[in-house]
């Protein structure tokens, strides 16, 4: 499994990196989560907005969210 | 009767009735005027922050996208400017938006079109406007901000200044079309509120100082006292105001409320609307991180030409409204 939080390098972006490893590790999942600041890999993706929770290459979320709970269950749901 | 008269009351029965203050005083008036204008602006910024939230939820820019490549020229400019009314706008996404509308094919112009209408007119400054000024300026205010924006855009769409774009920007094309998740009616409910929830909490503080230093000036300040300084006789007041409005940018939210005392005390119509522009409009931050993607003399160009037009708007108010 593949988790990215990808951004343009601005705060709500970290907060956003934050929040997913604390919820990966709530969740007890051994995994890596990448956080990336080339924009360019956004544009890629099609999207246009930052920050972007990824998984698998896929975008899961789009836009800052501050509910671990909700990103636990966008981590579970696209596993 | 306007709508807000409840409002009214209540700000008169806290001031006169619990805070036991001797009508017709300086700081009955200044206490007054703040309880009075501080629950109007929120009661409006939450309604409208969250009818527009639910709007953009039906028109993400990757959407906005998808339909200005298929516009021509000049519609392509107008419905830029229009759609950048309900995208908000912060330094965060400048970068990706840029991007994206370029790689997608969507002509410079166009692209200058939606950067100058979605930082100028914004729902918190329409709020403000609205409810400090009355919604005749808040009309004057978003149709002289999409006629700015929709001419910025042809200027420079036909300058042909594609060469001045940083050349990586061009070296990579991508699909426009995204198949982004849906939402349903209740996801739509959530993101509205948390987005108006969200705006609020960062603007409280400052629309509070705002109307507070408001309200002071209100009820001490002689009536007519600054329109030695910066009336509509005054050539300078104007180029003045543009100037100083440019670093003002993360404050919007507070400056509204004071200018609209300042315009009580003599500051003329087009002057204020001219440096609420700017502040909107012409934001340092913004400027350097298009650094990235542009060279230095297209955010020159980009920047003289809306300043002009501002200069130019706040004028001619200063010429009808005299």
């Amino acid at each position: 499994m593949k988790i990215q939080v990808l951004g343009s390098g601005c705060s709500t972006c970290k907060k956003l990196y934050e929040i997913t490893q604390k919820a990966v590790a709530e969740l007890g999942l051994n995994e890596n989560v990448e956080y990336i600041t080339d924009v360019q890999k956004i544009v890629a993706m099609g999207l246009m907005q930052s920050p972007i929770l990824a998984i698998n290459d896929k975008p899961a979320m789009v836009g800052f969210s501050s509910d671990i709970e909700k990103i636990k269950r966008i981590i579970q749901d696209n596993k | 009767m306007s709508i807000f008269y409840p409002v009214k009351l209540l700000a008169d029965w806290l001031t006169y009735s619990v805070f036991l203050i001797t009508p017709k005083t300086l700081l009955a008036d200044a206490v007054n005027f703040f309880i009075y204008d501080t629950i109007k602006i929120f009661i409006l910024l939450s309604v409208i922050i969250f009818a527009v939230s639910i709007i953009r939820s039906y028109l993400p820019p990757e959407k906005i996208r998808g339909i200005l490549s298929h516009k021509s020229k000049y519609t392509g400019n107008v419905i830029a400017s229009l759609l950048g009314i309900i995208t908000p706008f912060c330094s965060c996404s400048a970068i990706p938006l840029f991007l994206g509308f370029i790689q997608a094919g969507v002509p410079l112009g166009t692209t200058f079109s939606f950067l100058v209408a979605s930082p100028m007119i914004n729902e918190v400054a329409l709020v403000l406007f609205l409810g400090m000024f009355g919604w005749k300026i808040a009309l004057m205010y978003i149709v002289s901000g999409l006629i700015i924006s929709v001419l910025s855009g042809m200027i420079i769409g036909k300058m042909k200044v594609e060469n001045l774009v940083e050349p990586f920007v061009y070296q990579n094309t991508i699909n426009g079309n995204v198949d982004l998740p849906t939402m349903t009616g209740k996801e739509r409910f959530i993101y509205a509120r948390d987005y108006t929830l969200d705006i609020l909490k960062k603007v409280w503080i400052y629309i509070l100082i705002g109307i507070g230093i408001g309200a002071w000036i209100h009820g001490y300040v002689p009536a007519n006292f600054l329109a030695q300084y910066a009336g509509s006789g005054k050539w300078y007041a104007v180029p003045l105001a543009v100037l100083v409005g440019i670093p003002l940018y993360s404050n919007a939210a507070g400056v509204i409320p004071l200018v609209s005392t300042l315009t009580e005390k003599g500051v003329s119509v087009g002057t204020t609307l001219a440096f609420m522009m700017s502040v909107t409009a012409l934001s340092l931050p913004e400027f350097m991180i298009l650094k990235k993607v542009m060279k230095l003399r297209l955010i020159f160009i980009f920047a003289g030409i809306v300043a002009v037009g501002i200069t130019f708007t706040g004028y001619l108010f200063n010429l009808i409204l005299k």
